[in-house]
């Protein structure tokens, strides 16, 4: 452990945290545009920068280790000043729509640029006007709003391994594409999401939530992923009852990180094969029945089987999708109801 | 998930040895690839214990402070040198004897496997080779270290935690033993039946005779799931009566008698345990759909029609309240705890933190106990008749039987059953990559586009199950491992000739 002062408050911290971590841990608040937890730390966007005593320069805090003594300053004259600087050269190359971007609202660049109030830049000059990407199945790519964090590129290479983005020319040209700028489809990339969920501002967006709502309309529900074992944990955007995407959660083992299926394997849930009501085949035919026909139905022709032949004519297949709560009752029905151990599921297979 | 982990772990500068037939993606990264051929699992394992034996690489103290039936399988391992194990599995003798350094030289390994383990007529004896193995090496019982089964659905840990098991009630608690038959009838208060129920393809073969009158099914899709697919349908109409619980109208609930309706992980409050034990919460994000209610609901109103009296009123919450009371390693699980983050079991006390891992200081049954294996053939190999390999696995976009992923934009991504063939072979039958083609077993016949491409060898033929257009599982063999009747999904005979779209 180390002995840290940050804005004139002591804390004691472990010696291999960097500042930005130890702020965060006390509660301080470090804006950052390319920093995220468990990808290679690149200090590039120079949004955390802090002031250290007897340090001459300002110090990217993701990037600079703790050490004995260190005096840090978050939020001094000099370091408003520089994060300012740094607002009014991105928003100089930015496509200013936030009227109708979706992301506006909970966007990174809008929020700091609030939190350190630039209105406008006094750097006037070219723009770059790319067009939007629509290619894909799942997201859009909108590169007049990309702020060349790199948070897509190294997510991309670190956790999934495609290594579908990198960086493309230099200095103002300078732009985030695939292979050979081609189109996704013509890459190796497994349509994770993940990119879509570190962006911190529009320039890659869920197809699905296009013009369907503000992000503050939206209601966030932490759950656990339906497809496979892994149990990842996600977020479910809900808007007017129906859900309209899905974000990282970063509370399970999974880290935020999700694969094709739990990011865009959502929309089974609206399909308008869903059953909604009980069917009763009669006739070689299925019709609709009320839930207590159904179930007199259902009660009767088991009732029947069991009063004729026992518990042992019974069989039952639960459900590895359904919760422990109703594989718990379904086993009890089994055994309690109709008097027989014949029940499994696929975990056999 | 777990593909981006080990990914992330030989960029960390970790060590990595693949064993499959396929060209899976890991296998660019790995540091060795044994490309075994389909069935010999147990001869690949043998032959690397062989040679960490024989090179005096195990973990002497483990073996001998935790371990027992040591001298009985060494002597089975003998057997299996290097040369022999070539000759079953076609894997050079001298990338064995590598791969058996590089994994006992590692200070911790892990061992992860999924169903090209298991599904096999010898996936127990494939699964207690693995475990040999990993006690062999002193790799188990330690973080980073293991064996590593992975589950392949959302709650396939948790419905067998919950008893949905014909030899076990909740928590694994045997259904023959006295003590706890005599708990649970005082549990739930009515006679308990004492002998251990049929496994599924037993139910579907007692459901074909005869024997079984009705079945109720609770999500699953059995026509498209299940092996030998055209028995498994002659079953269910054989049955007097059949009641399926589903969300949609799957292939399986076509010939149901009742459908009841079902509600998507997005409607329902409840918990599913992960392949790491770890139970976490489901919630509710939208209301019903239409005239739906969720299962636990059902099997209550079920339940009471027929003079029961199951009362829940607090719901899944409260079922877990009774669920922790006669289960042990539930026994610490409360909604309140799971908030934040999902608890791993065993959580016996509601002050226990969980369990990380298991075996720590002791295996679960005292010492752990290596079992001699020997290689067991396929029970259906390539023969004349039937001169190509047939095996089945999972593409990455679609899931199961596809009733879910292929109603999402995933669908997009592989509309249709692709046969993956090898050059080779595909030149010998003059198929072209996009030609459709017809496969034969000797149980059913499927139609499907191929795929030519080396992800696997000549000889073989790889297909999913995802797709009703082409429902694979007509032509798998339902022959079974002895032990726990999982079917040899991964082996079987097939044939293919060229037809028209």
């Amino acid at each position: 452990m180390v002995s840290i002062t940050i804005n004139g408050n002591q804390y004691s911290v472990p010696a291999d945290y960097s500042i930005l971590k130890a702020a965060e841990e006390n509660g301080i608040n470090i804006p950052t545009l390319c920093y995220e937890e468990g990808l290679t730390i690149t200090g590039s966007c120079r949004m955390c920068v802090v002031e250290v005593k007897g340090v001459r320069k300002l110090l990217a805090s993701c990037a600079t280790p703790v050490t004995e003594g260190m005096e840090v300053q978050t939020e001094s004259e000099r370091v408003i000043s520089a994060r300012r600087d740094i607002l009014r050269l991105l928003i100089a190359n930015h496509d200013l729509r936030c009227l109708t971007c979706e992301r506006n609202g909970d966007c990174r660049l809008q929020d700091y640029c609030y939190r350190y109030k630039v209105e406008d830049t006094p750097y006037k000059g070219d723009k770059k006007h790319y067009p939007i990407d629509t290619d894909n199945h799942f997201f859009i790519r909108d590169y007049s709003k990309c702020i060349k964090c790199g948070k897509c590129v190294s997510i991309c290479a670190e956790v999934n391994g495609a290594h579908v983005y990198d960086f493309m020319e230099r200095g103002f040209d300078t732009k985030v594409t695939s292979a050979f700028d081609d189109t996704l489809q013509e890459t190796t990339c497994t349509a994770c999401g993940m990119c879509v969920n570190v962006c911190p501002v529009g320039a890659l967006v869920e197809k699905s939530v296009l013009w369907e709502g503000r992000p503050w309309e939206v209601k966030k529900v932490t759950t656990t992923c339906s497809y496979c074992g892994v149990g990842c944990q996600l977020k479910l955007k809900v808007k007017d009852d129906r859900i309209i995407g899905v974000t990282a959660d970063k509370s399970g083992s999974n880290l935020g990180h999700l694969c094709a299926k739990g990011q865009f394997g959502w929309e089974y849930v609206h399909s308008q094969d869903r059953l909604t009501d009980p069917l009763i085949k009669r006739n070689g035919v299925f019709e609709k029945a009320s839930w207590e026909e159904a179930l007199t139905y259902v009660a009767h022709r088991l009732q029947g089987i069991l009063q004729e032949r026992g518990g042992q004519a019974f069989a039952g297949l639960s459900s590895a999708k359904c919760t422990n709560e109703e594989n718990y009752l379904f086993q009890k029905f089994m055994r309690t109801v109709l008097h027989t151990n014949n029940v499994d599921h696929c975990a056999r297979l | 998930m777990t593909g981006y982990r080990i990914k992330q772990a030989v960029r960390n500068g970790r060590k990595l040895i693949v064993a499959d037939p396929r060209k899976i993606e890991l296998t660019n990264y790995a540091d060795i690839w044994l490309r075994h051929r389909p069935g010999t699992d147990i001869a690949l394992i043998n032959g690397l214990a062989h040679v960490i034996l024989r090179d005096n690489l195990w973990d002497v103290e483990f073996v001998c402070e935790r371990c027992e039936g040591f001298a009985e399988w060494s002597e089975v391992v003998e057997g299996y040198h290097p040369k022999r194990v070539e000759e079953i599995t076609g894997v050079k003798a001298e990338l064995i004897e590598e791969a058996a350094h590089l994994f006992s030289q590692a200070e911790r390994a892990s061992i992860v496997y999924a169903m090209g383990i298991t599904q096999h007529t010898s996936g127990t004896q494939n699964v207690l080779s693995l475990a040999n193995l990993a006690i062999l090496t002193g790799n188990v019982g330690k973080e980073g270290a293991g064996v590593y089964p992975l589950r392949g659905q959302n709650n396939v840990q948790g419905a067998c935690d919950m008893g949905c098991l014909p030899n076990y009630y909740p928590g694994y608690q045997l259904v023959d033993a006295l003590e706890s038959r005599h708990k649970f009838t005082q549990f739930w208060g009515t006679d308990l039946p004492d002998k251990p129920g049929l496994t599924l393809p037993e139910m579907m073969d007692a459901a074909y005779s005869g024997e079984i009158k009705a079945l109720y099914i609770m999500g699953e899709n059995p026509v498209l799931a299940d092996p030998d697919a055209n028995h498994v349908v002659k079953a269910l109409k054989n049955l007097d009566f059949l009641v399926v619980q589903d969300i949609f109208l799957t292939e399986t609930a076509e010939l149901a008698e009742v459908v009841l309706p079902a509600v998507s992980f997005a409607e329902k409050v409840g918990t599913f345990t992960n392949t790491e034990r770890r139970i976490q919460r489901v919630r509710k994000a939208i209301t019903l759909r239409g005239n739906t209610q969720s299962d636990w609901e059902t099997l209550v109103a079920l339940a009471n029609k027929m003079g029961h009296n199951w009362v829940y009123p607090r719901g899944p919450e409260e079922i877990m309240e009774e669920i922790a009371r006669c289960t042990p390693s539930y026994g610490g699980i409360n909604y309140d705890r799971l908030e934040t983050r999902g608890l791993q079991w065993p959580c016996p006390t509601s002050d226990h933190p969980g369990t990380p891992y298991l075996h720590r200081d002791t295996f679960s049954r005292g010492k752990g106990k290596f079992h001699g294996v020997h290689h067991i053939p396929a029970a259906e190999e390539p023969d004349e008749d039937y001169p190509l390999l047939l095996t089945t696995g999972r593409n990455l976009y679609q899931f199961h039987t596809g009733s879910m992923s292929r109603r999402s934009k995933l669908e997009r991504m592989r509309p249709e059953e692709l046969m993956m063939m090898h050059p080779d072979t595909a030149k010998d039958y003059r198929i072209k990559d996009g030609d459709y083609v017809q496969v034969e077993s000797r149980r059913g016949e499927v139609k499907t586009k191929t795929q030519v491409t080396d992800h696997i060898p000549p000889g073989m033929v790889f297909l999913t199950f995802h797709y009703k257009e082409t429902p694979t599982n007509r032509l798998t063999n339902s022959a079974r491992d002895p032990v726990c009747n999982i079917p040899e999904l991964k082996v079987c005979a097939v044939k293919v000739k060229k037809v028209m779209n």
